[in-house]
């Protein structure tokens, strides 16, 4: 399998060394205690907190692109979701409802939450919202803190079942999780 | 008209007002009564030196003993803007910012004003600079509090917010756009609200002042009008700069948000 996201000796004060090989479409899950430093691999790879060491996405080096570009490439998703605005579309590029609409739908949101208000949303709707934002650019890595945390059983069954899709297009997961399913 | 001088009994008459205060705090539970108390009486010694070291300057008129009591001033105020926020940076970012956005802003306005507007002879003339310059150093301090504070305070509420704009691949720029937004509208609320009321609710202090020496109403207006246009200016230079200034010292090379600098 060829390899998509390589990591060399990452580490921070807190945490490292880390390896890793993440084939193209292959997905790795990371288990372990609380506090033993997984969520921070994930940030430190998205270069969102300060970290020493080498990184490369299909042959070119994090440090050669800007970080906006890298994080767009290698996506973050935060086991606690972020919001900036007041309903639920304005996080989203403008034109974008079709597609919003229809990832969406697939992780079982009725595309009248597009319009909903981000404080009336449940922490498991946020939460596969934020998983629509970040999976919308199709970027080539995903990096998946506590994906399927808040999830009931069903939503669990969908998330798993996209994810799966966009792994047999190419898209390489590595995910932070206490289920050991 | 002659000044009416006050006696020290005069004085201590209003000074109950302060345990009044103080009384509120505990009934309210504000937790606010030592540092009324402390404020108190830091504001009585602080009037009363500054009365001698005026009288002191004014007599020596020298440029240079000017300016250095302008950047003694620059600097207390600096420490109150570097204290005041809940959220500080660790080390002397806080001291740092304060000290650039307040004396940025005092001495882009005073200079103007004195250069321009009330042209002293010469224009550097202790009597107007000194007063001009700590006017506006008391309002721009508030502004430069006002937005550092809002700045550090919705920052580590928006964390969220501001890392999952950042994870989708926005600049930290525009990650953080809104709270520096927010921050300088933060600052500039007070001299608004001062200038939508002045003559109506108030009698700005200045004016006051003026009139309580035997100024003539108008002219003092004519002062009055001069200073909230120089106050609203150094109100959103302060804020602008505190608020930016801010940003850009929780942010690295690799635009993250590094609340790490922060205590």
């Amino acid at each position: 399998m060829e390899t998509a996201l390589l990591v060399k000796e990452l580490r921070s004060e807190f945490a490292g060394p880390f390896e890793l090989n993440l084939g193209t479409g292959a997905c790795v899950a990371i288990t372990g205690p609380s506090g033993s430093g997984k969520s921070l691999f994930l940030r430190m790879i998205a270069d969102l907190d300060p970290n020493q060491g080498r990184v490369w996405l299909h042959g070119i080096e994090r440090a050669s692109l800007p970080a906006p570009d890298w994080r767009k490439r290698a996506a973050y998703v935060s086991a606690e979701s972020g919001w900036w605005a007041d309903t639920v579309i304005e996080h989203f590029a403008v034109n974008s409802r079709s597609e919003v609409a229809a990832l969406a739908a697939r992780l079982g949101l009725h595309a009248d939450l597009l319009d909903a208000s981000i404080v009336r949303l449940s922490t498991g709707e946020k939460q596969r919202l934020s998983l629509v934002r970040a999976l919308l650019p199709s970027p080539p890595v995903l990096l998946l803190d506590e994906p399927t945390g808040p999830l009931d059983e069903e939503s669990v069954v969908r998330v798993e079942a996209l994810l799966r899709e966009r792994m047999a297009t190419g898209t390489s997961i590595l995910l932070v999780t206490h289920d050991p399913n | 008209m002659n000044p009416i001088l006050l006696t020290p009994l005069d004085i201590s008459i209003a000074a109950s007002l302060i345990i009044l205060d103080a009384v509120l705090s505990i009934w309210l539970r504000l937790r606010l009564h030592r540092q009324i108390a402390i404020a108190a009486a830091r504001m009585v010694v602080q009037l009363v030196a500054i009365g001698y070291v005026l009288r002191f300057i004014f007599s020596l008129n020298n440029p240079a003993a000017t300016l250095l009591l302008i950047l003694v001033m620059v600097l207390v105020a600096a420490r109150e803007v570097a204290a005041r926020p809940e959220r500080r940076f660790k080390r002397h970012s806080n001291l740092v910012i304060g000290f650039v956005s307040v004396g940025f802003a005092t001495f882009i306005t005073s200079i103007l004003a004195l250069t321009t507007a009330i042209r002293p002879q010469p224009w550097f003339d202790p009597h107007y600079a000194i007063p001009l310059a700590g006017i506006i150093l008391g309002n721009v301090l508030n502004s430069a509090s006002l937005a550092l504070d809002s700045f550090l305070g919705s920052v580590r509420r928006e964390r969220h917010a501001i890392e999952a704009r950042l994870s989708l691949g926005e600049s930290y720029r525009e990650a953080i756009a809104p709270l520096v937004r927010e921050a300088i509208r933060r600052g500039l609320l007070p001299i608004i609200n001062q200038m939508s009321a002045a003559g109506i609710v108030t009698l700005p202090g200045i004016m006051t002042g003026q009139i309580l020496a035997g100024l003539d109403p108008l002219e003092a207006v004519k002062y009055q009008i001069l200073l909230m246009f120089l106050l609203s200016g150094g109100s959103g230079l302060s804020a602008l700069a505190a608020s930016y200034l801010a940003a850009w010292r929780l942010t690295d090379e690799r635009q993250r948000l590094r609340l790490d600098r922060l205590h």
